[in-house]
């Protein structure tokens, strides 16, 4: 049952989406932003805490939205805590390239955490489904504006 | 028209509805979704004819036909092909005329689709009678074509905007609605049926009780003109709006019937060819209605296109349509709301055959696309209905909506595919 779908909703991905993990507006944060997906109605809320060197302290989220982007969120959270903000955007390039292009046309990424980059090769599946990359791509979007100060951010700015 | 576009379609005469034979009118129904090498794809269980209906061979027929055989700017020429294919596009408009018992051909105007027909009605009915502290009464289940436009009006020229509100059921607030009918409301935009939950509005009542304090009334007929029979002088429309692909036409078509008194009383919208009488630089003169609201050279092929359509549904029956479809929404209804944690949002007396649900932990993006895996083709999201979905408590919906050629095994398919769905996110 549903054998064809199971690259894409890895158990993983169920586990998170059922249960993401650092859910929930923080009493503290100096950095956050909405990121609104108009097609389907999802909306999700990142809370970052970035200290004076650039370093993410503390990082999560709320919003409601499709196993996918609850559990792409969820991951994003466990990865990103403690790195620095420069790492952040890095390891976004990294995987927006996973979400999109095959293995043999991804763009040079060099010192990245493998344990982060191995944690999110479980998204890879949505390179399958391109109706699905912004469901995968809506969090880390959404940190990506809160760490430039853009309070909102849309699937559907042309930048996107 | 063409030789291939009078074809007859499936159920002709008084024989029982024949199921099985309207969809050999559906090339597209055969075809098998997802294959992929060493495995073979699933037949398609299309049940997203909200958003746009599949093409019967008639359709797809008089097209080509009209590209091979007939083809040539309408309107403007004294030459052979001209004058066939203006007559066979103004045919169209008498067919029009006849699916929604409209007095004349002159009441109807082509556009593009519905939403350009409320962007007319807005920008020209709009501007030349409202004025700012004029208001516009819609509802809460409309869909975004009959918000915006009056929302560029409300920005232009200050009018408000009123919402009647939608009751639990998704049935129109009607107490509530004459209470909204004040003195400020100048006219009453009103979907004939919801996109999302189905509803048929009372469209008679809802016109009597606006008529009565002497405000016009606009229909959005985009579901309900494919869904059943629509007599817009029954029901006492001043405008009517409908669009081609939701039923079985092509895109790029739509319908704005006005009455006349209306029609006459309107300044153009938009400005070119086709539309004018006599053109100098100091001063233009422009055509009647309904040509005088069709600038530039119309959508010949689709409008001839719709024209095959309208004779489709209308060999079949409308009548015959809406009994089908209403024992494929009873079957649906029954069997989905069986499962456990499936939600319908919508649930009025009288409804089209479109149901809108949710499933208790998922959310409606994962079903759409486990539903998909198994070839079954669904809507989900806000469906172009925002404040709705608010109103429900929900930020999205799967939606099942029925078409002529649809049945009640794949209503099964559906339902096996909602419960293994449910099975695999459990």
């Amino acid at each position: 049952m549903f054998d064809e779908l199971r690259d894409l909703y890895q158990e993983v991905i169920l586990d998170h989406g059922k249960n993401p993990r650092n859910f929930g507006k923080p009493e503290t944060y100096n950095r956050t932003a909405r990121g609104d997906n108009p097609m389907c109605g999802d909306k999700i809320n990142v809370y970052l805490t970035v200290d004076g060197n650039g370093i993410i302290q503390d990082l999560r989220f709320d919003g409601r939205g499709c196993a996918i982007s609850q559990a792409s969120a969820s991951l994003m959270t466990e990865i990103l805590r403690g790195k620095p903000a420069a790492e952040a955007e890095a390891l976004f390039e990294y995987f927006h390239d996973v979400c999109t292009k095959d293995d043999d046309e991804q763009g040079v990424h060099e010192n990245l955490d493998e344990d982060a980059t191995d944690k999110l090769a479980v998204l890879s599946g949505v390179r399958e489904f391109p109706m699905r990359v912004k469901c995968a791509t809506l969090a880390w979007h959404t940190m990506k504006a809160a760490l430039h100060g853009d309070p909102v951010t849309s699937t559907e700015n042309s930048a996107f | 028209m063409s030789d291939t576009a009078t074809l007859s379609p499936a159920s002709l005469g008084n024989a029982p509805y024949d199921v099985e034979r309207v969809r050999q009118d559906f090339p597209i129904l055969t075809r098998l979704v997802h294959e992929r090498k060493g495995r073979p794809g699933k037949p398609l269980v299309y049940l997203d004819n909200g958003a746009s209906a599949q093409k019967p061979r008639q359709v797809i027929d008089a097209m080509s036909h009209l590209l091979e055989h007939d083809y040539a700017n309408v309107h403007r020429g004294v030459h052979f092909l001209s004058q066939r294919a203006t007559d066979l596009y103004e045919g169209t408009r008498d067919k029009v005329a006849a699916f929604l018992n409209a007095p004349s051909r002159e009441n109807i105007v082509f556009t593009r689709n519905a939403t350009e027909a409320f962007n007319l009605l807005a920008q020209s009915w709009g501007r030349r009678f409202l004025k700012a502290g004029d208001a516009v009464l819609i509802s809460w289940m409309e869909h975004h074509a009959n918000i915006v436009p009056w929302q560029l009006l409300r920005d232009q020229i200050g009018i408000e905007i009123k919402v009647v509100p939608v009751l639990d059921d998704g049935s129109l607030d009607m107490s509530a609605y004459a209470a909204l009918l004040t003195d400020n409301v100048k006219l009453v935009s009103i979907t004939h049926a919801s996109n999302v939950l189905g509803t048929v509005n009372p469209a008679k009542r809802i016109a009597q009780l606006a008529h009565a304090k002497g405000i016009p009334v606009a229909f959005d007929g985009s579901q309900a003109a494919v869904h059943m029979p629509v007599d817009v002088q029954a029901i006492d429309a001043d405008f009517y709006v409908f669009t081609g692909h939701k039923l079985y036409g092509p895109t790029g078509i739509g319908v704005l019937y006005g009455k006349m008194e209306h029609l006459n009383a309107m300044p153009p919208w938009q400005g070119g060819g086709d539309m004018i009488s006599t053109v100098s630089f100091a001063h233009t003169t422009y055509r009647e209605a309904p040509y005088r609201f069709e600038a530039g050279t119309p959508a010949i092929v689709e409008g001839i296109g719709l024209g095959a359509a309208i004779d489709y549904v209308t060999a079949l029956g409308m009548d015959a349509i809406h009994a089908h479809e209403q024992r494929l929404l009873a079957y649906a209804t029954g069997r989905l709301s069986e499962i456990e944690g499936v939600r319908i949002i919508g649930t009025a007396p009288d409804k089209a055959a479109i149901i809108s649900f949710t499933m208790d932990g998922i959310h409606p993006h994962d079903i759409g696309t486990l539903l998909d895996s198994r070839g079954v083709a669904v809507r989900v999201g806000r469906h172009c209905a925002e404040p709705l979905m608010d109103r429900f408590g929900v930020g999205a919906t799967a939606r099942a909506s029925f078409a002529a050629y649809n049945t009640e095994a794949e209503v099964d398919a559906l339902v096996d595919a909602v419960l293994a769905t449910k099975s695999f996110f459990g």
